[in-house]
C-alpha cells in the first residue's frame, strides 16, 4: 500500500531558507545582476511535485518572507510568488512532460514576468534605478541553474522522504 | 495525485491579500508588526549568511605572527595617544562652544551616546543601496538613528528588526539630506545618486562658493541628522551656460563600502510631535 500521508514539512521548509540563504549572500556587484532567484525556484520545484500540498498561499508567504529579507515593499515579492505557484498549479501536468529545454523556457519566462512584477510594484513606489530589461540577467541564470536545483532537491526530497 | 480543488480562489485570495498589504506598508505604519515579527526569522539567514566573512576574520587573526601583533599594537597605542590629545582639546573646546551658545541664547548641543554594530549583509538589488546591520530593537536601535563610521556618515536606519537593522545608504537614490559646506557654511541639498560612492548636489545657483575638495557636514536640519558629522567631499563642480543649476557631483567621506563596523549615534528621544514631523524626510 502507498503512504499518502504528508511528510517532511521541516525538510521543504529548510530548503527554502537555503535558498534564502543564496538569495542575501554577499556578492560583487558585477555578479549580483546575475543572481537567479533562488527562492523562486526552490518553491516553484515544490510546486510542481507536490501540488497538492504546496501551493498559492505558501507562495503568499515565501514571498513575504521574501519581502522582509530584502526590505522591499511587503507584498511586493508576496504577489508575484503566489502569481507564480498558481501558474505552476495549472502547468504541473505539462512541465513533467516537457523536455529539459522547454522546461527551461518556461522557468525562464515564469522567473522573468514574476521579477516584472515586483519591477513595477518598485517602480510605483519610486524605487526603481535601473531598466526593466536588467530583469532578463537574473531570469536567464535561473532558467540555466533550474536543473542542477531540480536534481539536487529531488536527491533531498527522495533522501528525506517529503511528499 | 491532483490540485487542490480550485486554486483560483486562493489566488485572487493571496492577491487581495497582497495589495492590501502593500498599500498598509506604503501608506501607514500599520504593516511595521508584520515586519518586525518576519524580522526574527530573518535574521538568522543574514547572521549565517555573514559566517564565511567572520570565520575567515577569525583565520586571519589566528594566523597573525606575534611580532605583527606587536607591531599593530604599537601603531595603536601611537594613534591613541595622538586621539587622546586631541580629546584633551576638544573637551576644552565643547565647553567653550556650550558658554558661547549660551551668550546667544541658543540650545546647546548635547553629546551623543555611540552603539557599535557590524555590517552581516548588504543588498542584493542593484536599485538599492542598502546594509543590514546585526543590532535591532533589542539594542535599542531605533527607526530613523544616523549611523556612522570612523570617517563619516553612512545613513540612517530605515528598519529596526528586533536582531538586525536595515540601514538606508546616503548613496541610495531616494536619499537626500541637508548638508552645508564646511568652509564657509553654504547650505545645499545632498542626494544620492544611487551608485554605490555616487552623491550630488541639487538646486545649487551658479554662483555658489564651492569648489572641489570642499568638505560637506550635516547641519542637523531636519533633525534626523546630528549636526557637524563630515559626509562627503566635492569631487567636481561643472559650470553650464544655460543652466539654472550648477552639476556638482561628491563622494562620500565614509568607507561605505569597506567598512566592517559602523556606529549608531543614541539620540535623546525626542518629543512625539517632532518625531512625526520628520517621518517622510530621507
Amino acid at each position: 500500500m502507498r503512504d499518502d500521508r504528508p511528510a517532511g514539512t521541516g525538510v521543504l521548509i529548510v530548503t527554502l531558507f537555503l535558498a534564502a540563504l543564496l538569495e542575501v549572500i554577499p556578492l560583487p556587484d558585477a555578479v549580483n545582476w546575475v543572481r537567479p532567484e533562488w527562492m523562486l525556484l526552490v518553491l516553484v520545484y515544490w510546486v510542481l511535485t507536490l501540488p497538492r500540498r504546496v501551493g498559492v498561499l505558501w507562495g503568499f508567504f515565501v514571498g513575504l518572507y521574501m519581502d522582509v529579507l530584502t526590505g522591499t515593499t511587503l507584498g511586493q515579492w508576496g504577489l508575484g510568488f503566489s502569481l507564480g505557484a498558481f501558474i505552476m498549479l495549472l502547468a504541473y501536468k505539462r512541465m513533467r512532460v516537457f523536455t529539459v529545454l522547454q522546461q527551461c523556457a518556461v522557468i525562464f519566462l515564469l522567473v522573468g514576468s514574476v521579477s516584472l512584477l515586483a519591477y513595477l510594484v518598485q517602480e510605483a513606489g519610486g524605487r526603481t534605478l535601473y531598466p526593466p530589461y536588467t530583469i532578463l540577467y537574473s531570469s536567464l541564470a535561473s532558467a540555466i541553474v533550474w536543473r542542477p536545483v531540480c536534481a539536487l532537491l529531488r536527491w533531498v526530497q527522495l533522501r528525506f522522504i517529503v511528499r | 495525485m491532483s490540485a487542490p480543488a480550485n486554486p483560483l480562489y486562493r489566488l485572487v485570495a493571496a492577491l487581495i491579500l497582497s495589495i492590501i498589504v502593500m498599500v498598509l506598508d506604503q501608506r501607514t505604519p500599520w504593516a511595521a508588526p508584520v515586519r518586525y515579527f518576519l524580522g526574527a526569522l530573518t535574521a538568522p539567514v543574514h547572521y549565517i549568511a555573514h559566517l564565511p566573512v567572520d570565520s575567515g576574520q577569525w583565520l586571519t587573526e589566528q594566523a597573525q605572527s606575534r611580532s605583527s601583533l606587536l607591531e599593530e599594537n604599537q601603531r595603536l597605542q601611537r594613534k591613541s595617544l595622538i586621539l587622546e590629545q586631541k580629546v584633551q582639546r576638544l573637551a576644552v573646546l565643547e565647553a567653550e562652544n556650550v558658554r558661547l551658545r549660551e551668550l546667544l541664547n541658543s540650545s546647546a548641543d548635547l553629546d551623543a551616546n555611540v552603539l557599535v554594530a557590524e555590517i552581516i549583509g548588504l543588498d542584493a538589488d542593484p536599485n538599492r543601496q542598502e546594509l543590514v546591520i546585526n543590532k535591532g530593537a533589542g539594542s535599542q536601535v531605533i527607526k530613523g538613528q544616523a549611523v556612522l563610521d570612523a570617517q563619516g556618515l553612512i545613513g540612517q536606519v530605515v528598519e529596526a528588526g528586533p536582531l538586525s537593522s536595515r540601514v538606508l545608504l546616503v548613496t541610495d537614490a531616494s536619499h537626500a539630506m541637508s548638508v552645508q559646506v564646511n568652509r564657509n557654511g553654504v547650505r545645499a541639498v545632498l542626494a544620492g545618486t544611487g551608485q554605490a560612492g555616487g552623491l550630488r548636489l541639487l538646486y545649487v545657483p551658479d554662483t555658489a562658493d564651492i569648489e572641489e575638495g570642499d568638505l560637506l557636514v550635516s547641519t542637523g536640519l531636519g533633525q534626523r541628522y546630528p549636526r557637524g558629522y563630515p559626509v562627503a567631499t566635492i569631487t567636481s563642480v561643472r559650470h553650464q551656460s544655460g543652466a539654472a543649476f550648477a552639476e556638482i557631483t561628491a563622494r562620500p567621506t565614509a568607507r561605505i563600502d569597506r567598512a566592517s563596523h559602523v556606529l549608531l549615534v543614541q539620540r535623546s528621544p525626542q518629543p512625539a510631535r517632532q518625531a512625526e514631523e520628520v517621518t517622510d524626510e530621507g
